[in-house]
């Protein structure tokens, strides 16, 4: 049996009414999701779909409404937890401008282990690595503001990374990205994921990413609608297509052609493709 | 525009004013800025000149980032000039024409002045240039906690200078972005009146403000993600240790003062 990281039990999670008469509004709905260490989950759903919210009760910023939240055997019932657990599992947000504190690369991914009280040698050692894993270590002594949406989400990654966490989980990280951002993070997080083996939980609208997890959970209006490989996944274009959710163009590609199984990514349709014409096409 | 603000751009470099201790980088600079200001010859200046010269060499900044942080007080250079040349009399006269002269001691005064004011800015814009700003917030941090004692959250005001320092550059984009989206939108941001545009300004600081509440409501969660929790129990990456090189600092600085203040009493007052 392998070991889980995160436990989600029956979790709900209501914002509360605001004093100008706003109601309340459950974003996560009796939600249970367990993640094991070491796996690569990439949680879907369009805007509103109630992903954020799941994300931020993992790494217990909030607090759920109702339910149980467990990192790694801790249950988050306290603040003090809360900080106990984020020593555990890291976050990376949406947009890299917000969450980047120092005005040098290499001072801000030290900020997290300065918080944690390390050695100052050791940070220095575990700054170096983790930007040499993300690729950023020539630009260690850059401001952050004159580097490019990809990289400075590669510097928030390296921030989670120097702090050694066992998990990270990564709130729609490439959405305010361009196309070439979105590559350089996507790589980064499947190398952190296969190479470390960091346990990645990956909040994303993209389905091309969300094809490159181990298990893809799928949530509308709050809830899981579906759980399993990205094969199993986006088998089912017309449920997904029902809740208002895509498959990868690869994917619709093929079926569009007439193919039987469910292709993957486009490197998977080029095959498919060309070994139905006879090998020919490379 | 704005962007070309050299306040705070630190110059990357290995030289011996880049790693000396900020600490001491801070103290001296404050020094130094006094000592401008006890010069009364122009003995005494040339000797501040020499030192704001070495120190430019020793940074190894290059001269063009120097000169780059002399442009923006350029219109107050020739404005004391002028008022110095005009309004300061004494001592031969060179020039006269009706109610204005030029004198000696008003020549003097103004040369003497640009020159004090330039010397100002190159020590302290030499501070910037070799210091990161979170190294600068850093020492501020540390050669002021002998304030707790006072009760004085020394850590948090570090804190929100660093912040402060970083979300300079990223907020003046957002201006642009936003006057860029309300000139799309008809706005007329550039003529009229001083009120009229004044008034222009509203729908930009507006979002600005909503925007920045929301970026600093963002920051907040991304540094508790970080597991921070204020100064107790925090360690430095980057430790300050006072070394050889600030001590040869410390005493060439106090020979320098020791020098104006020998050569002011030696030679004549001309300020």
């Amino acid at each position: 049996m392998r070991e889980k990281l995160i436990e989600l039990n029956n979790v709900t999670f209501t914002y509360e009414a605001d004093e100008d008469g706003t109601p309340g509004y459950t974003a996560v709905r009796d939600v249970s999701l367990d993640i094991y260490k070491g796996e690569f989950v990439a949680v879907l759903g369009h805007n509103g779909s109630g992903k954020s919210t799941l994300a931020k009760m993992m790494n217990a910023i909030y607090e759920p409404t109702e339910g149980t939240v467990t990192v790694n055997g801790i249950l988050v019932d306290s603040e003090e937890k809360g900080d106990e657990i984020r020593r555990i599992v890291g976050m990376v947000f949406q947009n890299p401008d917000n969450q980047i504190v120092a005005t040098i690369v290499e001072d801000d991914v030290a900020f997290g282990p300065e918080n944690l009280g390390v050695e100052p040698s050791e940070i220095r050692r575990r700054v170096d690595e983790a930007l040499k894993t993300v690729g950023m270590y020539e630009l260690r002594e850059r401001e952050p503001h004159k580097l490019s949406g990809g990289q400075k989400q590669r510097v928030a990654i390296a921030g989670v990374l120097a702090m050694q966490t066992q998990g990270i989980i990564l709130d729609e990280p490439t959405a305010m990205l361009d196309p070439t951002g979105r590559e350089e993070v996507l790589k980064t997080i499947i190398r952190l994921n296969r190479e470390i083996g960091i346990t990645v939980v990956l909040i994303t609208h993209f389905m091309d990413e969300a094809v490159q997890a181990d298990r893809v959970v799928v949530m509308d209006k709050g809830e899981i609608i579906a759980d399993g490989t990205p094969r199993e996944i986006f088998a089912r274009g017309e449920f997904l297509r029902e809740h208002s959710l895509d498959v990868p163009q690869s994917t619709e590609l093929c079926r569009r052609l007439g193919f039987e199984e469910c292709i993957l990514t486009p490197a998977e349709c080029v095959e498919k493709i060309s070994s139905v014409l006879g090998g020919a096409a490379q | 525009m704005i962007r070309d603000i050299t306040f705070g751009q630190y110059y990357p470099g290995k030289s011996v004013l880049h790693r000396m201790d900020p600490r001491m980088k801070l103290v001296l600079t404050f020094a130094m800025i006094v000592a401008v200001f006890i010069c009364h010859n122009f003995y005494a200046l040339a000797l501040m000149v020499v030192f704001a010269v070495s120190a430019v060499l020793l940074s190894r900044v290059p001269l063009r980032m120097i000169l780059k942080s002399i442009k923006p007080i350029l219109i107050i250079l020739a404005f004391t000039a002028v008022l110095n040349i005009f309004y300061t009399k004494g001592g031969a006269t060179y020039f006269e024409w009706w109610k204005i002269s030029v004198t000696e001691k008003g020549v003097n005064t103004a040369i003497f002045t640009v020159i004090r004011i330039i010397v100002l800015v190159v020590i302290s814009s030499l501070l910037t240039y070799t210091t990161t700003p979170t190294m600068l917030t850093d020492a501020i941090e540390r050669l002021l906690s002998p304030l707790k004692i006072f009760h004085i959250k020394v850590h948090t005001l570090a804190m929100m200078m660093t912040l402060a320092l970083r979300f300079i550059p990223t907020l003046i984009e957002e201006i642009e972005r936003i006057m860029n989206a309300q000139k799309a939108r008809g706005a007329d941001l550039e003529s009229g009146g001083l009120i009229h545009r004044a008034k222009a300004l509203v729908p930009i600081f507006i979002p600005l403000m909503v925007s920045s509440f929301r970026r600093a409501y963002e920051l907040a969660f991304a540094m508790t993600c970080r597991c921070y929790t204020g100064g107790n129990g925090r360690t430095r990456m980057k430790q300050m240790k006072l070394r050889a090189a600030d001590f040869i600092a410390l005493l060439l600085c106090l020979a320098v003062i020791a020098g104006i203040i020998v050569l002011n009493i030696f030679f004549t007052r001309i300020i």
